[in-house]
């Protein structure tokens, strides 16, 4: 995903001189030809994320759509401060986004976790947060941030994610993308757990349980219209995200259903109240929380009592 | 020159009197913190800024932002001076709804306002964004940022000091505040401040320290800007609640309000009479 996202920004840079990148001294080599199209559009702001995003909304109020590049925690929890003041406060168009995020980072322990930027990123006004699930919806994430006057958080994978867009699908923050149909249950994802359910669907079939699969890619604003219409056709709203289970995908959902009066059954996939004290890597971290589409498909045939 | 300088002096007494004034009217602190910086605003607005107040969003303006931004109740009487708004609407300074309180609003609230802070450390590194900003699009604008000294207390300021350096930012300006006061305590005391301007110089920033208060040498100072490819510091030596004496160095000008018989006797001191604000 990181890859294709520094193809696409250097792509688009190429005609949209208002694109500048800034880096908080990671991707070595990664943006060499984003340098290549222009030198003065790129800053390796250092280590030093307040300031980067400082810098980022200093330019956004002069006219620039400056995109800022780092490790999902250091570009969010970090300075957390600076995005709401000085880019959601000032309204400052800067597309924030985040390489590593959830667990893909596992084995580098909880300093580079990301579990917690969907909950606080959500309570910014202003801000819009995407979790593109391939490197497809990334591409069309960054294309969509770039219309939009204000700013957006993109939270993305590392390298090597499978691409599950075969053909391109219409993307349109706040509207939500059906991956694959089905009438009992749905399976909401955010980001890269796309293949977990995927493959969770698949188990579910074999139990009879036909399952919708649907990319929440825009956990806010949120698909309501989509959400609505859930809740008629679904015995069970299922969430799936790589982050922690207070905050994220799963509590957005059950705010909306609870705000529009809306009785919708529901389980949230995630992860829970706790730091990962043990190293391990990003499938053994998923397999400890149960977000392997294995796990997924057993509780959703307990939970509707198709053992 | 020396006209000018004493027409400068002359409004800088004005606004101190209509910032004492509005804080017992409105109720609204930090009237040391606004003292201090009372002469470099007027520097700026009256003297250096390149600015239209009719096209408050010239592209090509020269930037200012106040990073120190409980330094507010100043510059909303400076800007309204300058001519970005009537002075009558300050009347309404402190009412519910209204937009004249503690600290900047955001941009495009109030003509003139560059950046919403408040909370320190913040000014900097919008200032150097809108600097670099500058820089890739060939203006020739320049960007002022005014801090304080306990400001540098935060980390931001040093990440923008390095970044700006780094990046050879000569469009870049900033006005140190030094009034050697913070809320609680001396800001010597609480984080071993000095020697300040060696910092900002080991940083990679030409520096210069200079009176705060003396305003022919803030004109004189702020026309060397820019000097070569460093970004600038000015170290401006102040006093906390200048121009009153019963104000001058008390910290608990930080929070307290004047009683109507404090105006008065600051009005006096100051030689000012005040009808408006």
């Amino acid at each position: 995903m990181r890859n294709a996202f520094a193809n696409e920004v250097t792509e688009l840079a190429k005609n949209d001189k208002r694109i500048v990148l800034l880096s908080g001294d990671i991707g070595n080599k990664l943006f060499d030809d984003f340098k290549k199209v222009d030198s003065d559009r790129f800053y390796n702001c250092g280590v030093a994320e307040a300031n980067m995003m400082g810098v980022a909304a200093g330019m956004a109020l002069s006219g620039f759509r400056p995109v800022i590049y780092t490790i999902t925690p250091f570009t969010t929890t970090r300075c957390f401060e600076q995005i709401r003041v000085d880019v959601c406060y000032h309204q400052a168009p800067v597309i924030i986004v985040g390489t590593g995020s959830g667990l893909s980072y596992a084995e580098l322990g909880p300093t580079h976790h990301s579990l917690e930027d969907l909950a606080i990123l959500r309570t910014l006004p202003g801000l819009s947060v995407l979790a593109p699930c391939d490197a497809v919806e990334m591409r069309l994430a960054l294309r969509a941030a770039l219309q939009q006057n204000n700013p957006v958080y993109i939270r993305i994978g590392k390298k090597g994610e499978p691409v599950i867009h075969t053909t391109l699908p219409h993307f349109e923050i706040g509207k939500s993308i059906t991956v694959r149909q089905g009438n009992h249950v749905v399976l909401l994802t955010a980001g890269t757990m796309m293949p977990e359910a995927l493959k969770a669907a698949d188990l579910l079939e074999g139990k009879g349980i036909s399952t919708e699969v649907v990319s929440m890619h825009s956990i806010k604003p949120l698909d309501g219209a989509y959400l609505s219409l859930a809740a008629k056709r679904f015995e069970c709203i299922v969430t799936i995200e790589e982050h922690g289970l207070i905050g994220g995908l799963g509590s957005a959902v059950s705010e909306w259903y609870i705000r529009n009066n809306i009785h919708a059954a529901q389980i949230n996939f995630g992860t829970p109240d706790e730091f990962m004290h043990e190293i391990g890597s990003q499938d053994y971290a998923r397999e400890k929380y149960g977000l392997t589409a294995e796990n997924i498909a057993a509780n959703i045939v307990v939970r509707l009592n198709r053992i | 020159m020396k006209s000018n300088i004493k027409n400068l002096e002359q409004r800088a007494r004005i606004l101190r009197a209509r910032i004492i004034e509005t804080s017992h009217k409105a109720n609204i602190p930090h009237l040391g913190s606004c003292l201090s910086c009372v002469d470099i605003l007027t520097t700026l607005y009256f003297s250096i800024l390149r600015i239209d107040p009719h096209h408050p969003e010239d592209v090509n303006r020269d930037r200012f932002i106040l990073s120190k931004g409980h330094g507010a109740p100043a510059l909303f009487q400076v800007l309204a001076m300058r001519g970005y708004y009537p002075e009558q609407i300050l009347e309404h300074y402190g009412e519910d709804g209204g937009i004249f309180a503690e600290h900047p609003p955001a941009p495009g609230y109030l003509p003139g306002i560059e950046a919403a802070t408040g909370s320190l450390g913040h000014g900097l590194p919008l200032g150097l964004g809108m600097a670099l900003a500058g820089r890739i699009a060939k203006k020739n604008y320049y960007v002022y940022v005014v801090l304080s000294d306990g400001e540098c207390n935060e980390g931001s300021v040093w990440e923008a000091a390095m970044f700006a350096a780094a990046q050879k930012v000569k469009n870049l300006c900033i006005i140190i505040d030094f009034n050697k006061w913070q809320a609680t305590g001396r800001s010597q005391e609480i984080m071993a401040l000095d020697p300040l301007q060696d910092k900002w110089k080991s940083f990679g920033w030409n520096t210069h320290e200079v009176d705060g208060h003396d305003i022919s040498t803030l004109v004189e100072t702020l026309n060397q800007f820019p000097e070569n490819d460093k970004p600038t510091a000015i170290i401006a030596h102040t006093i906390k609640g200048k121009g009153v004496s019963f104000m001058e160095n008390d910290n608990n000008w930080h929070y307290r309000i004047p009683t109507a018989s404090e105006v008065m006797n600051a009005k006096r001191e100051l030689d000012v009479e005040v009808e408006t604000a």
